[in-house]
């Protein structure tokens, strides 16, 4: 089965190049994607049951043998991120789709997004499999470079500021990452995952002390945590929707996965445990008191997506079995919700022309469909039970009460307070956006619908393209939002068994050798 | 290959100056940041490995021969540098063709929710969805426009 390891990034790869050929095209291009997208999504299922099965599955790219050439490996941890993260993509796609047949601006800027978007997934998973610190360099740069074109889609003057904002902040964490590599290599003279968990081993403390801090470093940049978060409610609010949610979905946890996947197999041992733990519980609560304060729901939602970041380090840092899974559960359990809510924001905007909470009102009366559709998952990224995200944060607060230390105690203390916050600020989306008054501008569908009939367009606050309402939500936006609100809510269906897996990865990641085995049959050389 | 201390100079003064251009608010002198920050960090990793003969099989005895995968990374990373050059610069083209200037500004609701918490305000929480708020509103924008306009002249 170890053919089917590279195919996450082939195809994406493959894809781009055919969508970009079949340029003014995009009936075709839509097709390539969704196929690509859908096979990428089959081949990550299958992995992840084969990597239960038998093991983390390993390909020696080109045929060269382990330490000389590049390894892509796929075990639990790895393919369990590739299947949420296609599943996402995949719904991220078809509502793209929609949003672009409903604006009727089927030529522009589609043609580059299709190749730019699969090229974005093809980085997303070639992180995920690299088994060699430099090809992880390199999955970074695949996926920042698209989402650098992505963000600055169509050029405005908002997204070219916050594009901006963006670029900078991701190159320096990739020049810092650069940096760090070089030194590994300095060092150890091999940069492949498996033959450096014995030879890092072999340096000085003081040396390891340094290289992992530098890689934290430029991870933590990636996964906004939070004294270098500030990049991140700046720049995604104002890309398209469909971008803003891919994005909020994916790359942030690309910076967490990495971390997951140093901290343990390369420099476990816990020395950087407290410094974890102190900024999980900023990223937190600094996180959701930014969030308090917003008017704006994507830039809300932006808040609340680093203040969850915090979770996932919480779990890390205390480095038990327990909490490293509950961690990896958290993580697909964000991807999936905060994507959900992003869709969810993207109709909003469509639905009342704004996604600022002072201009909405009435929606919940409006349109009863997109209530149900924001309610259900924000109540599920606070965590009411039985939901997904209290299951998750269940997990961590039982780790943190089985480790019993002070900071674990502050941690648990903060978690709650800041899924008590989440609670608030979707609350307050929920009372001004849904629950009160319409404003007398927004049109009701009936209305809307007549109007424009009558005289082929209607003025919410912020200019549609003419000829089509706010009020009518094209179905192929609606169709990807529900399937993600049902895979969130499966996720609380199959919590039992989707713990089994992450406490499975999370035992496997702490004992090292699995990873080692699969790569080096024969023992590292 | 063995550092020698200028070339560790050569490293520091690069970043150096790199990181001072990069705290810049011109969109060309970030460029000009990132470009010398990235031949720093190209010229580290050459200390990675071993100098030598050129690694080629037969030309030279295995332990004369230098370590060849320094030298791809930093291939590598030369063409990535060189993907986000061209890139920065039309965003800084596109800056300039829309505003006049590559100066990147402050983030305007960044500035607007600021103001708010000056005045000791909370963004409009009324369900009863009032009046006034269509007068607040403009209020905060005109110092926002106020704001704004003083940091471009600044």
């Amino acid at each position: 089965m170890t053919h089917l390891v590279p195919l996450p990034v082939v195809m994406p790869l493959l894809g781009a190049a055919l969508t970009l050929l079949l340029l003014g095209r995009p009936r075709a291009q839509r097709w390539v994607s969704l196929t690509v997208l859908t096979a990428t999504v089959g081949v990550a299922a299958t992995l992840l049951v084969q990597s239960s099965k038998d093991g983390p599955l390993v390909v020696e790219v080109g045929g060269w043998v382990a330490p000389l050439g590049i390894v892509l490996v796929a075990d639990q941890l790895a393919a369990l991120m590739l299947v949420v993260s296609a599943a996402v993509t995949l719904c991220v796609l078809v509502y793209s789709m929609g949003q672009g047949m409903a604006d009727g601006n089927e030529e522009t800027p589609l043609s580059v997004y299709h190749p730019t978007y699969l090229v974005l997934t093809a980085g997303v998973c070639n992180a995920f499999l690299s088994g060699d610190l430099f090809n992880l360099y390199v999955g970074f740069e695949i996926l920042l470079v698209a989402s650098y074109v992505l963000l600055t889609l169509g050029s405005t003057e908002t997204r070219i500021r916050a594009g901006t904002t963006y670029v900078v902040v991701s190159l320096l964490s990739s020049v810092i990452f650069l940096v760090a590599i070089g030194l590994v290599y300095a060092s150890t003279g091999t940069l492949n995952l498996a033959q450096l968990v014995d030879r890092l081993d072999a340096l000085p403390d003081d040396l390891r002390l340094l290289l992992q801090g530098m890689l934290l470093l430029a991870f933590g940049i990636k996964a906004a945590v939070f004294p270098l978060s500030a990049w991140l409610p700046d720049s995604y609010p104002t890309a398209p929707a469909p971008v803003t949610a891919v994005f909020a979905g994916l790359l942030t946890k690309v910076g967490v996965y990495a971390i997951i996947r140093t901290e343990t197999l390369l420099f476990p041992g816990g020395r950087t445990a407290t410094l974890l733990m102190v900024t999980a519980v900023l990223t937190m609560v600094v996180g959701i008191l930014g969030a308090v304060a917003q008017s704006d729901i994507k830039r809300l939602l932006s808040f609340t997506l680093i203040s969850h970041i915090g979770y996932m380090l919480f779990g890390v840092g205390l480095t038990s079995a327990l909490g490293l899974s509950a961690a990896i559960f958290y993580v697909v359990h964000h991807i999936t919700i905060q994507t959900t809510l992003f869709l969810a924001a993207g109709l909003v905007e469509r639905r009342g022309g704004s996604t600022n909470m002072e201009r909405l009102g009435g929606l919940a009366r409006l349109s009863p469909l997109l209530a149900i559709l924001f309610f259900v998952p924000a109540l599920n990224l606070a965590g009411i039970p039985p939901f997904s995200g209290f299951l998750g944060k269940l997990g961590l607060v039982q780790a943190g009460i089985d480790d019993g230390g002070v900071l674990a105690w502050i941690l648990v203390a903060g978690g709650l307070i800041t899924s008590l916050l989440t609670l608030y600020a979707v609350a307050r989306v929920w009372n001004l956006a849904f629950w009160r008054a319409p404003h007398a501008e927004m049109p009701d569908a009936d209305e809307a619908e007549q109007a424009s009939q009558v005289d082929g367009s209607v003025q919410p606050q912020q200019p549609l393209p003419a000829g089509h309402s706010g009020a009518v939500l094209p179905k192929l936006m609606i169709a990807p939002t529900v399937a993600l609100v049902v895979f969130g809510l499966v996720l609380t269906v199959v919590a039992g068994p989707l713990f089994d897996v992450s406490s499975d990865a999370a035992n496997d990641l702490l004992r090292r050798t699995p990873y080692v085995d699969a790569v080096f049959p024969g023992g590292t050389p | 290959m063995t550092p020698n201390l200028t070339y560790v100079i050569v490293i520091g003064v690069l970043v150096a100056a790199g990181v001072t251009l990069l705290l810049e608010r011109s969109l060309t002198r970030v460029l000009m940041g990132v470009i010398l920050l990235g031949n720093g960090a190209n010229l580290l990793l050459l200390t990675g490995g071993r100098a030598g003969a050129p690694p080629i099989v037969g030309s030279s005895s295995q332990e004369e021969m230098s370590d060849p995968l320094p030298q791809a990374m930093i291939l590598t990373a030369i063409v990535i540098t060189l993907g986000m050059t061209a890139f920065l610069l039309a965003l800084a083209y596109r800056s300039w063709h829309l505003n006049g200037h590559d100066e990147v500004q402050d983030d305007v609701e960044d500035r607007r929710i600021m103001d708010l918490a000056e005045r000791d305000e909370v963004p409009d929480d009324d369900v009863d969805g009032d009046d006034d708020d269509d007068n607040e509103e403009t209020g905060a924008d005109r110092t926002l426009a106020g704001t704004v306009d003083s940091g471009r002249a600044g």
